[in-house]
């Protein structure tokens, strides 16, 4: 099957959701989109079962902090239609009061533990996951690592004055 | 099988045992922590723990400069360091719109071929001694070697390589590294042949392996599966076959896939691939007759380190070298996503770039990480003997796990 073009997903995607998705570029060729939190399982689910486009394959789930922006919180997805052999990015972006976001894991069952990693780096909180615990870091943890104020080094420790190695 | 996994049953009346295997357990491979309910020998639930070796790359990623992050890239997979350092240079020669020369391709193709030889070396020897066969672990093992020497001439280290530079190598392949290349391919297929006669139709080694802890393709897809464990449950998606890479559309090779996606086809699948690696690494050979033998980098002063001699001699080479380092050059502005082919599934790099000289988020997309969840829920019903040659099969890196 040949490759379907970015224009004509993006019309087909227009099409089954009216102004519900707005197109963001497609950097390198991939396409990339944003949406709102209430339709994104909608979105996921139709775009994994149309018998056209086939987005069997969830790539990838993560987030990213901006945090001077009045949504800081962006969860991305990265999905891949492996009969078309074309990928699509979706992101969706929430506020720092209100990080909930439906989960995916009904959809695909890799999302389980990505959604876990997220929530435990961003504080995302995926409504409906089935076991949503911290997974890399300790259990006991309150902050969320990943988000852009926690800092790299604790800033207490005092092996790495400035005057030892002038840092 | 159920979509998630099921909590042990804390009931005190419960007449199940529990048993927790690892986080450091001599048949486990590495640091994975298995909670496991049994009901005899037979696996009721279970439950993984990860995260034992988790080392923030993706919060140190975003403080180092492009080129600084190569070491890191190193430590996820470390069986296969220079496919994940391969990876990560692309994925900046991608961002920043370098065209890197055929012959840095077919060099680059050389040395991540290799590095997929040597982890399905260790993948299928250890699967090997899972199942009571220490021979073909030892045997290969001297072929690992060879291959880890190869690494040392081509780049200094062995395990932890951080071989390339943005933008090529960091100095030119030499003669002994290409004759020690030459006779690894003389050596390796013998190796390889009497390693498959010793597996393949071996009794004991069929019945431990055949319709052990076999997958649909349904099961895999819906998990994200990838690499040859995919594969082994029939679904032909590989990296390099679909979005190719480092021109590797410019080689010949098959995708072997398997039927059942148990234990017994990821084992065939792995062996098929070195030889269709070795096929590549041949044609790689050939072709790099026809290259210019002198160069080994694209052309990118501005990315490029030049060498310390020039830096020290030459005004130019000085000027780039002190921009290089201090991070004063723009990078464009917008994010990328490049995957390639890892020994154990797609590794995937998701690098938003904010023009600085430092990613504003990196995220690995790490295959080992994904291929795992399926462990717990997979082992249910199964025997635990079962289950050790199943973690086996998966090739999970810890050091890719909990990055």
């Amino acid at each position: 099957m040949g490759k379907i073009s970015n224009e004509e997903l993006l019309s087909k995607i227009d099409a089954q959701f009216p102004g519900q998705l707005t197109s963001t570029g497609e950097p390198f060729g991939l396409l990339t989109l944003e949406t709102g939190r209430e339709q994104i399982i909608d979105i996921l689910t139709w775009l994994k079962n149309d018998a056209v486009l086939q987005f069997i394959y969830l790539t990838d789930i993560t987030a990213i902090h901006y945090p001077e922006t009045e949504k800081p919180i962006g969860v991305i997805y990265h999905l891949h239609s492996l009969v078309n052999n074309v990928r699509i990015r979706i992101k969706v972006f929430l506020t720092d009061s209100d990080t909930h976001i439906p989960t995916a894991s009904g959809i695909w069952n890799g999302a389980n533990w990505m959604e876990r990693e997220t929530y435990d780096f961003f504080g995302v909180i995926f409504d409906g996951h089935p076991d949503l615990r911290r997974i890399l870091n300790v259990d006991d943890m309150t902050a969320f690592p990943m988000r852009r104020e926690f800092p790299l080094e604790d800033p207490n420790r005092v092996d790495k004055k400035d005057y030892f190695f002038g840092r | 099988m159920q979509n998630h996994p099921v909590f042990i049953d804390n009931d005190p009346q419960s007449e199940y045992s529990t048993l927790n295997l690892g986080p450091t357990h001599p048949a486990t491979h590495g640091v994975f922590q298995n909670v496991l309910q049994l009901d005899g020998e037979r696996i009721v639930s279970g439950v993984s723990t990860i995260g034992y070796i988790h080392r923030a790359f993706e919060k140190i990623a975003e403080h180092r400069p492009f080129y600084q992050i190569t070491p890191l890239t190193d430590r996820l997979n470390y069986c296969s360091s220079p496919i994940n350092n391969m990876g990560w240079h692309m994925t900046v020669e991608k961002l920043l719109g370098i065209q890197t020369p055929k012959r840095v391709d077919y060099l680059r193709v050389i040395v991540m071929e290799l590095a997929r030889i040597s982890d399905h070396i260790i993948c299928n020897g250890v699967l090997g001694v899972d199942t009571g066969a220490f021979t073909g672990f030892l045997y290969m093992m001297e072929h690992r070697e060879a291959i880890y020497e190869i690494y040392e001439e081509v780049c200094g280290s062995r395990l932890t390589t951080n071989i390339g530079r943005i933008g090529g190598f960091e100095r030119n392949f030499n003669t002994i590294a290409f004759a020690k290349l030459r006779k690894f391919l003389k050596d390796f297929p013998v190796a390889l042949k009497e390693f498959e006669s010793l597996f393949n139709r071996n009794r004991i080694f069929v019945d431990r392996t055949k319709d052990v802890a076999a997958v649909t393709a349904e099961d895999a897809l819906s998990y994200s599966w990838s690499g040859p464990i995919l594969r082994a449950t029939g679904v032909d998606y590989d990296v390099r076959a679909m979005n190719p890479y480092s021109s590797y559309e410019d080689f010949e090779f098959e995708v072997p896939v398997g039927t059942n996606g148990d234990v017994y086809n990821r084992f065939l699948v792995r062996n098929e691939e070195m030889w269709q690696s070795m096929r590549i690494i041949e044609q790689a050979l050939a072709k790099l007759e026809k290259e210019p033998s002198d160069i080994f980098h694209a052309d990118v002063p501005e990315f490029y380190l030049p060498p310390k001699e020039e830096v020290y001699n030459n005004m130019e080479a000085l000027i780039y070298h002190f921009k290089i380092v201090m991070g004063e050059i723009d990078t464009p502005v917008t994010e990328v996503y490049h995957s390639v082919e890892g020994a154990n599934g797609e590794l995937g790099f998701y690098l938003v770039n904010d023009g600085g000289r430092a990613p504003y988020r990196l995220h690995f997309r790490r295959p080992s990480f994904i291929n795992y969840q399926m462990y717990a829920p997979m082992s249910r019903g199964m025997l635990l003997s079962d289950a050790i040659i199943n973690m086996s099969s998966l090739n999970v890196i810890a050091g890719e796990l909990d990055a």
